[in-house]
């Protein structure tokens, strides 16, 4: 299948549901974590345990909510509760995964969706927290899906909203954060990402179907590590993009 | 106990907890009726500059019908907490917003929230303290505990918490660091429910979201309801009651009252209707135009329904909204 047989939304929506386990939990958020992890029911985990924050617990993900706390977002579900049974629940580490995007990330996988420019008369005002910084707080392991550009991938954020590794190894249990939880992958158009174990950086891991790694440290504003071996991903699979286009979103809401 | 660590955000609304136990035990009146329009609950019981909360959001299970209300009555210098989809669109686009303790204010899968953008940007809204969905529950759940603060693993080493008003201590029990978020006592709560009665003894199906903490945290509650069911029904089955009569001023009957959100088990969401404000409040002029069409010039949430439709409300109407189809 060549490159032009899907596009950007797709191939982040594969990335990202190839990445999610059978019988783990995971914090869903709005758009393209749903999607994936819709996706990644129908295909290698039909017992994802997805987390709505707003109180769904173990949705099966048969029509695409629209939000994060409608319906959809408890649907066959084992237990609609409400946010502090959702998010006490991680604080207790009951919850592996935790999908997270934003308007800017850095090299240690800090997010931010508060503001760009200073903080108190902002160039863009952006939505604020919401559930962001709770889950890159109390997750296990968190992924972050974001298109890939060097506006976004920035030496230094506008504003800390999310957790990553803060400034470096051993910053997020100084900072009083939860031992042994962190980022994990970023999913981007142009790559896979994960983090360097000692450092605590961005580490390119592998790059999408016809991306170079030239490609990948243009389009990113600050020094990447680089794994041993740096792999290419397996384009989506006719399956993949069939379940998807026809089972996952068939109304086309956002694919 | 040593602060390690103080937000420079403003502490919004400080709580006072002796003041909120004297104001509880002076509200407990007996099982009298509440139901009233919705102009006599907004225009009893909040009042300008107050510090209100509405819950779960507009898109789901939001007041919509009684936020619409606060519009008509235009009441100013509003501080809220931040946490919205569609209804503080509305009261943003209206002005009536002074400050908010910020956590999530945007269109969700329609993206940035233009209103809000606006009257920040312009400095309209003078202060945005920063939190986050957990924590800004966990502050009403402090004030539903009656406690002044609660511990939280959340927020720790991020601008969140510096643009906060929470503090960073020592666990004086020997664990490490801890943010404590200090309690949220709203001078008004607003929840639509499924089910209550006319004294406010509510049910709510479906997800919760933060309507147990937000109920018990106000100092004055409005709760609007798709029906109004006897007290009877309601003792059938009293494990349904979240929301017991003594926390609730006023009761409002709100068919549609999350119109154009959904309420889960009846009526989905009205998509073109939300898409019309998220195209109109892109430019002034169309947000204006929209707030005169669908709010100003109606006198009640009766006329909206007209405005709207019947029939396209009742189409809205059945299996799409979750059960049994």
């Amino acid at each position: 299948m060549s490159n032009a047989d899907y596009n950007d939304a797709e191939l982040l929506i594969c990335t990202a549901s190839r990445l999610m386990t059978d019988g783990s939990t995971a914090f869903i958020g709005t758009g393209i974590p749903m999607l994936a992890a819709s996706l990644a029911q129908r295909m290698h985990a039909p017992n994802l345990v997805a987390f709505f924050e707003f109180g769904g617990i173990g949705a099966v993900l048969e029509q695409l909510p629209m939000a994060v706390g409608e319906w959809r977002s408890f649907n066959k579900a084992v237990a609609a509760t409400g946010i502090t049974d959702l998010m006490e629940t991680a604080q207790r580490g009951f919850v592996e995964y935790g999908f997270l995007g934003g308007a800017q990330i850095d090299a240690y996988g800090n997010l931010n969706t508060t503001t760009i420019g200073d903080h108190d008369r902002p160039k863009v005002r952006l939505p604020g927290s919401g559930g962001g910084n709770d889950v890159g707080s109390l997750c296990w392991q968190t992924i972050a899906i974001l298109r890939h550009d060097r506006r976004r991938f920035v030496e230094k954020l506008d504003f800390l909203t999310t957790p990553g590794y803060l400034d470096g190894p051993g910053a997020r249990e100084a900072a009083g954060l939860p031992a042994g939880t962190g980022p994990y992958r970023v999913v981007t158009n142009l790559a896979l990402l994960g983090y360097h174990p000692m450092t605590r950086r961005m580490m390119l891991l592998a790059t999408q179907p016809g991306v170079s790694v030239a490609q990948v440290i243009e389009n990113t504003g600050f020094e990447l590590e680089m794994a041993a071996s740096i792999a290419e991903n397996p384009a989506p699979s006719e399956e993949e993009l069939d379940l998807l286009r026809n089972r996952v979103d068939r109304e086309k809401l956002y694919i | 106990m040593n602060v390690l660590y103080s937000g420079k955000g403003a502490l919004l609304q400080p709580p006072d907890m002796e003041a909120f136990r004297a104001w509880n035990r002076a509200k407990h009146g007996g099982m009298v009726s509440k139901l009233m329009d919705e102009h006599e609950a907004v225009s009893r019981f909040i009042k300008e500059g107050d510090y209100i909360g509405t819950e779960l959001y507009g898109s789901v299970r939001g007041p919509m019908s009684i936020t619409r209300e606060i519009v008509r009555q235009r009441i100013a210098n509003l501080r809220v907490i931040g946490q919205s989809v569609l209804e503080l669109d509305l009261l943003l686009a209206a002005h009536q917003v002074r400050a908010m303790d910020i956590t999530y204010t945007g269109l969700e899968v329609y993206g940035l929230s233009n209103v809000l953008r606006r009257e920040v940007e312009s400095g309209r809204v003078e202060q945005c303290v920063e939190w986050s969905n957990a924590g800004i529950t966990w502050r009403l759940k402090a004030a539903a505990m009656g406690v002044p603060f609660l511990p939280t693993r959340s927020m720790l080493g991020s601008d969140t918490l510096e643009y906060s008003a929470a503090k960073v201590v020592e666990d004086p029990f020997g664990g490490g660091r801890v943010c404590l978020l200090p309690a949220l006592i709203l001078d008004v709560g607003i929840i639509h429910v499924h089910q209550s009665d006319e004294f406010g003894n509510a049910r709510i199906e479906g997800i919760s979201g933060f309507a147990n903490e937000l109920a018990r945290a106000s100092k004055r509650l409005i709760i609007s309801a798709e029906e109004i069911v006897p007290n009877e029904v309601i003792r059938e089955q009293p494990d349904r009651t979240i929301i017991p009569y003594f926390l609730t001023d006023a009761v409002v009957h709100a068919p549609f009252g999350s119109h154009p959100g959904e309420m889960c088990y009846r009526y989905r969401r009205d998509e073109p209707l939300i898409k019309e404000w998220v195209e109109a409040s892109a430019d002034e002029a169309a947000t204006a135009a929209y707030l005169d069409r669908y709010i100003y010039q109606l006198p009640d949430h009766a006329a909206y329904q007209e405005l709207v439709g019947r029939q396209r409300l009742a189409d809205l109407w059945g299996p799409y909204a979750g059960g049994a189809g």
